[in-house]
């Protein structure tokens, strides 16, 4: 699988010095979630803890761009796109909120529910949307055509 | 005695003060790490889950220790420096002074919402977006876009006549001050004026638009504001809450400083 946009982040900004610190931190991500992936997701088993329905998957062409989403314990039904991809490495906690994978052209986007259920992502972090598929939607209205890059925090 | 003003009210000195301070921090590569902590947050806190920088009782006294560590690196460039606040109630038009060359800068442009003017915006060199969440490299902002309007004074009246500070389940969904300020509830306060901006300012990375401070410094001044109207309120929870921060519990990912440490600004600063 092409990592475009690890490339873009490791040589997008290689003047500074930030720049080459975070090459580190994400070959580390990508190796946890490799593990990860072998093990399913820690809340597999269909129900949901607050009781709110799952979100359908989908899978469209969106504003030209490739949208997909689904529970992220049917991780397994989508093998044929590879790993689990480029998440962001995350602060340790006993929630990972990554309940629904959701990609733009195959980039992971980072989503979260809110235990009203509703949904935000990183790319619009402090408005709320319906539905994963309209927050998908939202994300590549804000992108305008730039790719998501993995996000270290730390 | 710290004095932190309004933004309006500064000199072109004080401008350029902190200015200068911001960008030398940038340089020096020690503002990237504000981003990286204030995004790790953003991503661990969940409403079910442990949650300390947002969606939680501790996103006031997180943000107010996070704005001393910033004001804290920029005054060990220049001592004289202290963050300025925004009052979005007042100065509500991107044609405020806030937005000037001379200061923050100006509203993106049309298409790809960069920043063209200013001492951040892109042609200038100084201000690289090395933490984002995406593969454009410039500062941007829409200011007005993502929602029309900012909050207005009225609203913010009306969150500061609550009088709990918060209430269980302690997340996105509680009564009281503090998720009204922070806008899951009611009219949206903080999370309004995130949208309002755009850009950075709409994504985890956020603190990579500088207004973030001054934003920040506001909801930290609004938090004063409501303590002195309610004396006999305090931080809630006091204790043997899960995955919350009690009062006299540590905060990450300093663990050395408590809700209660944090509750008088006074020792630390004030507000002209």
């Amino acid at each position: 699988m092409s990592r475009p946009t690890r490339r873009q982040l490791l040589h997008g900004s290689a003047a500074s010095l930030a720049g080459v610190v975070l090459a580190a931190p994400v070959a580390h991500a990508d190796r946890a979630v490799a593990r990860s992936a072998g093990h399913g997701h820690p809340g597999a088993g269909g129900h949901h803890s607050d009781g709110h329905a799952m979100p359908e998957p989908f899978d469209e062409i969106y504003q030209g761009r490739h949208i997909q989403g689904w529970p992220a314990d049917q991780g397994d039904a989508h093998g044929s796109r590879g790993d689990h991809g480029r998440r962001a490495q995350r602060l340790a906690g006993p929630h990972d909120g990554m309940d629904f994978v959701v990609r733009i052209d195959n980039d992971d986007l980072h989503v979260m529910q809110n235990v009203d259920g509703t949904w935000i992502s990183l790319v619009n972090h402090y408005e709320k949307f319906s539905t994963p598929h309209t927050l998908a939607r939202a994300a590549v209205r804000e992108l305008q055509g730039a790719d998501l890059v993995p996000v270290i925090t730390g | 005695m710290a004095v932190r003003k309004n933004q309006a009210n500064l000199t072109a000195t004080e401008k350029r003060n902190f200015v200068d301070a911001v960008l030398e921090l940038k340089r020096a590569g020690r503002y990237d790490e504000f981003i990286s902590t204030h995004n790790a947050f953003i991503i661990g806190d969940t409403d079910e889950g442990e949650r300390t920088g947002h969606r939680s009782p501790s996103f006031l006294p997180w943000h107010r220790r996070f704005l001393l560590q910033f004001e804290q690196a920029l005054q060990s460039i220049t001592p004289s420096v202290t963050l300025p606040y925004w009052d979005w109630t007042v100065d509500r038009s991107p044609r405020s002074s806030l937005w000037g060359d001379d200061f923050l800068g100006g509203d993106g442009r049309s298409g790809d919402g960069r920043v063209t003017s200013g001492p951040f915006a892109f042609s200038g060199g100084r201000w690289p977006m090395n933490l984002r969440v995406d593969g454009r490299t410039f500062l941007r902002r829409s200011l007005g876009t993502g929602v029309r309007d900012l909050p207005t004074r009225a609203e913010v009246d009306r969150v500061l006549a609550m009088d709990v500070y918060d209430a269980p389940p302690w997340n996105s969904a509680s009564d009281g001050f503090r998720n009204n300020i922070e806008g899951w509830r009611g009219p949206n306060l903080h999370n309004r004026v995130h949208v309002w901006v755009g850009g950075q300012m709409t994504t985890g990375a956020s603190p990579n638009d500088p207004v973030f401070w001054l934003h920040h410094c506001f909801i930290d001044k609004l938090w004063a504001d409501w303590q002195k109207l309610h004396p006999a309120s305090g931080y809630l929870p006091t204790g043997d809450t899960p995955d919350v921060v009690d009062l006299h519990d540590t905060m990450k990912p300093w663990n050395d400083v408590t809700p209660a440490d944090m509750l008088d600004h006074t020792k630390f600063y004030t507000y002209a």
